[in-house]
C-alpha cells in the first residue's frame, strides 16, 4: 500500500537529479524507468494472487468444476451484493455488526488498559495473576460464548459482552508485558535523577509501554471483527453474521457469499487502520 | 586542607546471592577533593559500578557511610550525575527532549528549559542535532547527549560507569578530550569507572586502582601531568608510559586472582 502512494514524488524528484548530476546524463532515465518498473512489479506480486483468486472463482463455477450452487462464479456474488448494497439491507447489517464491535472493543480497551497498568506496576499483583490471565487468555472465547447467553440472554448485551470479552485478554496482557519490560537501566537512570514513582510511572514507564498496548489493541481489534460474527450467528436479528446465516438457511447462497467477502474487507480494513496507528506509535521503537 | 567533596568511609557491601553471602566491597575509604577528576580501576567484577551506584544512591551500603559535602547520601538527588555506559537515553524522546529531561526532575521553567538545552548541546559539540531521535545517532554522540543530560542539571558531581566502554578506540580518544575540556571549563568533580589503563591515566589526576572481590582500595596512584588538554599526544610521553607500567603492575596481581576466582567459581 505504501509504495503505492509514495510513487509520485519520487517520480517528481527524479529530473531534478538529472540536473544535478550533468556527468551522466544517460543514466537518470533509465533509473527513473527501472524504477517504475519495480513498483510496478511490486504492485502486480501484491494483486497477483488475489486476481488468480478472482479468476478461479469466477472459471471453475462457469466450467463447472465445482457445483455453481455452492459455489457461484464472482460476478453472480458480485451482483447480489450489489443488491444488498443498493436495497440499504447491506448497511443495516454492516452498521450493526460495527455499532456492537467497537462497543465491545472500546469498553475492553478503557477496562483493560488501565487495569493492565496497575497489575504490571505492581509486581508481587503481576506475579499472582498472571496466570489465570493465561489461563483466560487460552480459552477460547466462542467455547464461553453459551455461557454468556445462559447468564445475559440471547440480547445485545451478550453480544457485546463476548466480544469485551475477546478483546479484554490481549490488550490486558500485552500491557502487564509492556509495563514489565521497561528498560531497567531507563528505571535507574531516572531514579538518579530523584524523580519519584508517580513521575516515574508518567515520564519513563506509560511511554515505554505504549507500543507494547497498540501491539494488544491491534490484535483486539482482529479479534473483535472474529467474535462478532460467531456470536451473531447466534439469536441476532441484524448483523453480518446473522445475514450470512440467514442466507444460507434461506439459500441465498450469493447472499451469504456477498456477506463473507463484507466482513473479510471489513477485517482487513481494520487491521489495516490499526498496523498504521501502531506504526505512527511506535517509530521509535522499530531502529532499536 | 578543606573538607572533601566527597567521602567514602569503611563502606562496606554484601549481596545475598543464591543463599551465599558475597561480599562485594570491603572497607573503602577514599576522600575525593571538590573539582577533582578521580578515575576508580579495578578488574572486572571489583565492585567499582557497585561503588559507584552507592555514590549515586541507588544502591544502599551495608556498612559505612558515604559524604558528599558533609551529608551522607540516603538517596538519589540532583547535586549528583549518573552517566552509564549503557547511555540511558529515553529512545523516545529526541536529543533536546532528554536532555530536558534531567531539567523536569529539577523542575526548570519549559522554556529555560529549552535554552538550558540547547546550550549543553553545544557544550558537548551537538549543535544542530536537538531534534535527532537516539535510534538516529552514533554510540558517541549518543554518550555526548547522555553527558549533555547530565551536566545540564547542573549536579557538582558526576559519576561516570565506564562510559566509552562501549565505543570504538577512534570515538574514544576523541571523547575523552572531549571531557577533559569539558571538566576543565565547568571544574565539576568526577568520579570515573573505567577497567582501562590508559584510560585512566589519560583522564585522571589521580588514579585508584581497586583489587578484585572483595573490592578494596590497593593503592591511590597520583598522575603528575598537568595541563593535559594543553599537551600534544600526552600517550607518548614518557611520563604517561611511567604511570600506564605503575598501575599496570599494580592491576596484574589483581587481575589474575580474579581470573582464578572465576575459574575456580565456575568449577563448583
Amino acid at each position: 500500500m505504501s509504495s503505492l502512494t509514495e510513487t509520485p514524488p519520487a517520480v517528481r524528484t527524479a529530473p531534478a537529479r538529472r540536473i544535478a548530476v550533468p556527468a551522466v546524463p544517460a543514466s537518470p532515465p533509465r533509473g527513473l524507468g527501472r524504477r517504475i518498473g519495480r513498483i510496478t512489479g511490486a504492485v502486480l506480486t501484491r494483486i497477483v494472487a488475489i486476481a488468480a483468486l478472482a479468476v478461479i472463482w469466477e472459471v471453475f463455477p462457469r466450467l463447472e468444476l465445482v457445483n455453481p450452487v455452492f459455489l457461484p462464479p464472482l460476478t453472480e456474488v458480485l451482483a447480489a451484493w450489489k443488491d444488498l448494497l443498493v436495497s440499504g439491507e447491506l448497511g443495516n447489517h454492516t452498521s450493526a455488526s460495527l455499532a456492537r464491535s467497537a462497543a465491545g472493543f472500546g469498553l475492553a480497551i478503557a477496562a483493560a488498559v488501565p487495569l493492565g497498568l496497575l497489575i504490571g506496576w505492581y509486581t508481587p499483583v503481576a506475579n499472582l495473576l498472571n496466570p489465570l490471565l493465561e489461563v483466560f487468555r487460552n480459552t477460547a472465547a466462542l467455547a464461553i460464548l453459551p455461557v454468556f447467553v445462559l447468564i445475559l440472554g440471547l440480547g445485545e448485551t451478550s453480544k457485546v459482552a463476548i466480544i469485551f470479552y475477546g478483546c479484554t485478554w490481549p490488550i490486558l496482557l500485552n500491557t502487564v508485558s509492556g509495563v514489565r519490560t521497561v528498560d531497567p537501566l531507563l528505571i535507574k537512570s531516572a531514579r538518579s535523577l530523584g524523580l519519584g514513582p508517580v513521575r516515574l510511572f508518567q515520564k519513563v514507564v506509560l511511554p515505554a509501554a505504549v507500543p507494547t498496548i497498540f501491539t494488544g489493541i491491534r490484535l483486539a481489534g482482529s479479534a473483535s471483527i472474529l467474535i462478532l460474527i460467531a456470536a451473531e450467528m447466534v439469536g441476532a436479528k441484524a448483523g453480518l453474521g446473522y445475514l450470512i446465516n440467514y442466507a444460507q438457511y434461506n439459500f441465498a447462497v450469493p447472499d451469504m457469499y456477498a456477506g463473507i467477502i463484507t466482513i473479510s474487507a471489513i477485517g482487513l480494513l481494520v487491521n489495516q487502520l490499526l498496523v498504521v496507528t501502531e506504526r505512527r506509535f511506535s517509530t521509535w521503537r522499530t531502529a532499536n | 586542607m578543606s573538607t572533601p567533596k566527597i567521602r567514602f568511609e569503611n563502606v562496606g557491601k554484601t549481596f545475598r546471592a543464591r543463599g551465599a553471602t558475597v561480599t562485594a566491597l570491603r572497607d573503602i575509604n577514599l576522600d575525593v577533593r571538590a573539582g577533582e577528576f578521580l578515575v576508580i580501576v579495578g578488574p572486572s567484577g571489583c565492585g567499582k559500578s557497585t561503588l559507584l551506584d552507592l555514590a549515586g544512591g541507588l544502591a544502599e551500603q551495608t556498612s559505612g557511610r558515604i559524604l558528599v559535602d558533609d551529608k551522607p547520601v540516603t538517596g538519589p538527588g540532583l547535586d549528583r550525575g549518573i552517566v552509564f555506559q549503557q547511555y540511558a537515553l529515553l529512545p523516545w524522546r529526541t536529543a533536546q527532549g532528554n536532555i530536558e529531561f534531567g531539567l523536569e526532575a529539577k523542575n526548570v521553567p519549559r522554556r529555560e528549559r529549552a535554552a538550558k538545552a540547547r546550550e549543553y548541546l553545544d557544550l558537548v559539540g551537538l549543535t544542530g542535532f536537538q531534534d535527532r531521535y537516539p535510534h538516529e545517532l552514533s554510540g558517541g554522540m549518543k554518550q555526548r547527549v547522555a553527558i549533555a543530560r547530565s551536566l545540564a542539571f547542573d549536579p557538582d558531581v558526576l559519576l561516570m560507569d565506564e562510559p566509552f566502554a562501549a565505543l570504538d578506540a577512534q570515538t574514544r580518544d576523541g571523547l575523552q578530550d572531549e571531557l577533559l575540556r569539558i571538566w576543565e571549563k565547568t571544574g565539576k568533580t568526577i568520579i570515573f569507572i573505567t577497567h582501562g589503563i590508559e584510560e585512566a591515566v589519560y583522564l585522571g589526576q589521580r588514579v585508584a586502582v581497586m583489587t578484585s572481590r572483595p573490592g578494596r582500595i590497593k593503592q591511590i596512584v597520583d598522575v603528575g601531568i598537568d595541563a593535559r588538554s594543553a599537551t600534544e599526544d600526552l600517550r607518548s610521553d614518557p611520563r604517561f608510559a611511567h604511570y600506564r607500567h605503575e598501575i599496570w603492575t599494580l592491576l596484574r596481581d589483581e587481575v589474575k586472582r580474579a581470573r582464578s576466582e572465576e575459574l575456580e567459581g565456575t568449577h563448583v
